[in-house]
């Protein structure tokens, strides 16, 4: 087979990982150096991006899709037909420094089907990355899967040489996990992030210490292949964020394969959970809404026909109008529409002035969200606050949201 | 009036030096008209007269100064004179102007910064090598369309990560190139210099096109992120009518007439995986163990990592008991590793007790926590828990039978005697302890380490700490 039908199957067999990023590792530059080549500087690149709207910053690639493993959503599992292919070490190295000469990259994202047995699967995986830095000199963004059960000392290896280090939890309990991957263990899975964070901690700590994976560790959780609610799945991301001290927990709405398993149904993805997921996941994280104020139905989730926090605020009305001169910054990052940014700016313009609404729409707040849940120098939102059809002017029309359905 | 012609588009020390002498002059914005000398002129010597700064301090914040140097760089007639407008301001009694973040002209400024920085990374994602083959060697050759002027200021970013390729970046209005030591930027250029094809692109196309997921198009937001304007010059960007065009009959094809392949003949078995023992395989310690791992007695063990078992010598004649793992202990499944333990191992060595002939463990195996961010904040264990976990102690208790059970602190007392204790009161002092035959072992409690660990003061520090190595010599006394 050659290397543009290799290169073809390996990274259709990579794109289920939602995970590109190239951010949040050290200062790396050539500048002054004789040999190898790359950069990076903290930011990640977003150097294309695929009509599904996500970013291609890595060449993302499975060093094989073949694979002993038989985890049903995955389409290379051991039962699937699908055709498989094996790049040598050699060939992922000359696409990765191909790539990245012609700035098409910041780097590589290498993950791998197992064969034989973990360890040699992880061995091969980490010699690439070896090659790339000791043979190459290559200074971009590694990301390297990690397979769980690998011995600790192609662990500590691969930390050595990536600047990322992840492992997919996959699903977001254990018991989902064990029926759809009956190979994969969420224990193991967990005791290996552990032993991810202590040595991460340890390299940040001690500047003499070896490097270990400067850009932290990340997962990924298939949302809608089992039956989990929004509940669980967001108890399940903040714990592995205090476990693990994870940098990113991704969800991936899981979407149809080719050649699927029959114990799945074929659905098509639910990308507008995805996104309501993710933003739930951003109020916990960055405005301060703790997991059980969130609003959830009896099932455990949430209305996917509007915004999360919106959906709290209209069960809080009692809280609102806050005053956007005197509220505290916690107060105004719970009015629908405002951003932790723009809560930043107006912050700083209220030291000057007080403010009225129009400069609220100078700093590119959404007025017609916002407005009922503020008052200012010259407006009161009167009755609309207490208005029974205010969700219904404020959610959006159904054809907004079908470019997630 | 005063005019003010630059050097050209970002002539930034001319501008800087101009707006500098113009406002020491007391020249009100209104009465300076910018421009920038004809294109053509480019590389003539300056004609300009210097404009000498009449002396006083002039000084702006650093902020504003970060910000001009952004904006300079925005393909806006209006910018030098919105610059030295902003700086006027702030010269005359505006010192936090950029705070006023809805004032109309500090928005026009920030904007426009935005955009250049929106630019200047973009150029960074889209400018496309090619390869050049030249008698010297190869030449990485690109052609590229900014909406800024911003090649002069970004052309060290290619440098610091291409120092050891020879490249040339053309645009319309400037072009920059890097020999392998040193910039150099001279006129803009025209497409027909770069190449139709590299060796490469066909397999970037094919990249691109493998890694896109049908199920999942959102075109719109692929081009709020990749604006169509700068498709013509990605090579990946003619993929893209084919990639929207099947997407929709691809997805039908999984959703509404499935394949389902039939299983193929499982794998050879793989080797199984265990968790390193925390003692000899086989022993009845073992054995508890990994029975524990799955212990579900109560609901710690769900958003705890791994039981932490005890561990230590089977022959031990002295077994030290805990409250719970903390965070480091989860983490990496044995007792006492974290702060608490080093703390502990240190007094233990200051004793004259190796820590090898000890077996130690924890009242409770879990760790419990309250999640906060990127942290864990310990939890004290309840009665039930410590409840749900007695089987697992007394089961190390009656396998190790010690001669001396230490209790550290309130909860492993009241795992071990089953009632609440007073440390203070109780601490140092032996007691008879029930071995579940009929007989006795002895009994004795102390401070858990970790109380070390909170004491705030320097002095009452050094003198608890002196106590809890008093007390484990006397343990040592006591197991002889």
């Amino acid at each position: 087979m050659d290397l543009l039908a290799k290169l073809k199957i390996l990274a259709d067999a990579a794109k289920y990982d939602a995970s590109c990023a190239s951010s949040g590792t050290i200062t790396r530059s050539s500048l002054g150096e004789k040999t190898g080549v790359g950069s990076t500087e903290g930011m990640g690149i977003c150097h294309a991006y695929a009509p599904d709207g996500r970013c291609i910053s890595l060449l993302k690639i499975l060093l094989t899709n073949s694979c002993v493993y038989d985890c049903l959503y995955c389409i290379n599992r051991r039962s699937s037909n699908v055709q498989r292919a094996r790049f040598t070490v050699e060939e992922v190295v000359t696409l990765t420094l191909g790539f990245y000469r012609r700035n098409c990259i910041e780097g590589l994202f290498l993950s791998s089907g197992i064969i034989r047995s973990p360890d040699y699967t992880m061995e091969q995986v980490v010699r690439v990355a070896k090659t790339l830095r000791e043979e190459h000199g290559f200074r971009g963004y590694i990301h390297l899967k990690t397979i769980p059960d690998a011995s600790p000392e192609l662990l500590l290896e691969a930390g050595r040489y990536a600047d990322r280090l992840s492992i997919n939890v996959e699903m977001p309990t254990e018991d989902g996990l064990a029926r759809l991957a009956p190979e994969k263990d969420m224990p193991s899975i967990r005791r290996s992030m552990g032993r991810m964070r202590l040595r991460i901690d340890e390299a940040r700590a001690e500047k003499k210490a070896a490097r270990f994976a400067p850009a932290g560790q990340s997962t990924q959780m298939i949302v809608g292949a089992d039956d989990s609610s929004d509940r669980k799945i967001l108890a399940q991301s903040t714990n592995l964020y205090s476990n693990y001290g994870l940098r990113r927990v991704y969800f991936s709405a899981f979407s149809p394969i080719p050649d699927a398993s029959a114990v799945l149904p074929p659905k098509r993805a639910p990308l507008l959970r995805e996104h309501r997921l993710y933003q739930a996941d951003w109020l916990m994280r960055f405005y301060e809404f703790k997991a059980d104020e969130l609003a959830l139905d009896a099932a455990g989730n949430m209305d996917l026909s509007m915004d999360p926090k919106l959906a709290w605020a209209l069960q809080h009305r009692e809280q609102f109008p806050v005053d956007v001169n005197t509220a505290t910054r916690e107060q105004l990052l719970r009015v629908p529409g405002m951003g932790v940014k723009s809560v930043d700016k107006l912050l700083q313009a209220r030291r000057h002035r007080r403010l009225r609404m129009d400069d609220l729409a100078r700093l590119r707040m959404p007025m017609d969200k916002v407005a009922p849940f503020v008052t200012a120098l010259d407006y009161q939102p009167g009755g609309l606050l207490d208005s029974a059809r205010l969700a219904q002017r404020l959610v959006p029309k159904p054809a907004q949201l079908e470019m997630f359905a | 009036m005063k005019s003010v012609v630059l050097a050209h588009e970002v002539d930034w020390a001319g501008w800087r030096a101009a707006a500098r002498a113009l406002a020491l002059s007391e020249l009100a914005p209104d009465d300076v008209v910018w421009s920038v000398r004809n294109v053509s002129d480019l590389f003539a010597e300056p004609e300009n007269e210097a404009i000498a700064p009449p002396p006083g301090g002039f000084t702006v914040p650093r902020a504003l100064v970060t910000l001009a140097e952004t904006v300079i760089q925005a393909r806006d007639p209006e910018r030098f004179a919105l610059l030295y407008r902003l700086i006027w301001r702030a010269h005359r009694d505006e010192k936090h102007i950029l705070e006023m973040t809805t004032d109309p002209e500090v928005q026009r400024a920030q904007r426009l910064a935005q955009a250049v920085r929106r630019d200047t990374h973009k150029m960074r994602a889209f400018v496309r090598f090619r390869e050049v083959a030249e008698p010297e060697g190869t030449r990485y050759v690109s052609w590229f369309e900014p909406e800024h002027y911003i090649v002069e200021a970004n052309a060290p970013f290619f440098a610091r990560r291409f120092a050891t390729m020879v490249w040339s970046i053309l645009t319309p209005y400037r072009s920059a190139h890097w020999d392998g030591e040193a910039l150099r930027f001279d006129m803009g250029a025209s497409p027909s210099e770069v190449p139709d094809d590299d060796r490469l692109e066909a397999y970037w196309r094919a990249y691109y096109s493998s890694i896109f997921n049908p199920a999942r198009l959102k075109v719109g937001a692929m081009r709020a992120e990749m604006p169509q304007k700068y498709w013509r010059n990605l090579p990946e960007a003619a993929a893209i009518p084919e990639l929207i065009r099947t997407a929709s009959g691809r997805v039908d094809s999984m959703v509404e007439q499935p394949v389902f392949s039939a299983p193929r003949p499982s794998s050879p078995n793989l080797p199984s995986i265990v968790t390193p023992p925390a003692a000899e395989h086989g022993s009845p310690l073992h054995e508890a163990a990994r029975e524990a791992a799955d212990c579900r007695r109560c609901s710690l063990w769900e958003p705890a990592t791994q039981v932490v078992f005890g561990e230590g010598s089977p022959n031990a004649r002295v077994m030290m008991i805990g409250e719970q793992p903390g965070d480091q202990e989860d983490l990496a499944g044995r007792p006492f590793v974290g702060p608490a333990g080093q703390l502990l191992d240190r007094a233990m060595v200051e004793a004259g007790l190796d820590r090898r002939t000890v077996y130690v463990t924890n009242a409770v195996k879990h760790f419990k926590f309250v999640p906060r961010g990127k942290r864990r904040i310990h939890e004290k264990p309840g009665t039930g828990e410590i409840n749900a976990c007695r089987f697992w102690l007394d089961l190390e208790r009656a396998t190790i039978k010690p001669a001396l059970t230490v209790m550290m602190g309130a909860t492993a007392a009241r795992a071990v005697l089953g009632r609440a204790v007073a440390i203070t009161r109780e601490r140092g002092q032996p007691m008879p302890l029930p071995d579940g035959k009929g007989g006795n072992t002895t009994g004795f409690i102390t401070v858990h380490p970790s109380y070390l660990l909170r004491v705030p003061d320097e002095e009452t520090k050094a003198r608890e700490y002196a106590a809890f190595v008093a007390d484990l010599r006397r343990i040592v006394e006591l197991a002889a």
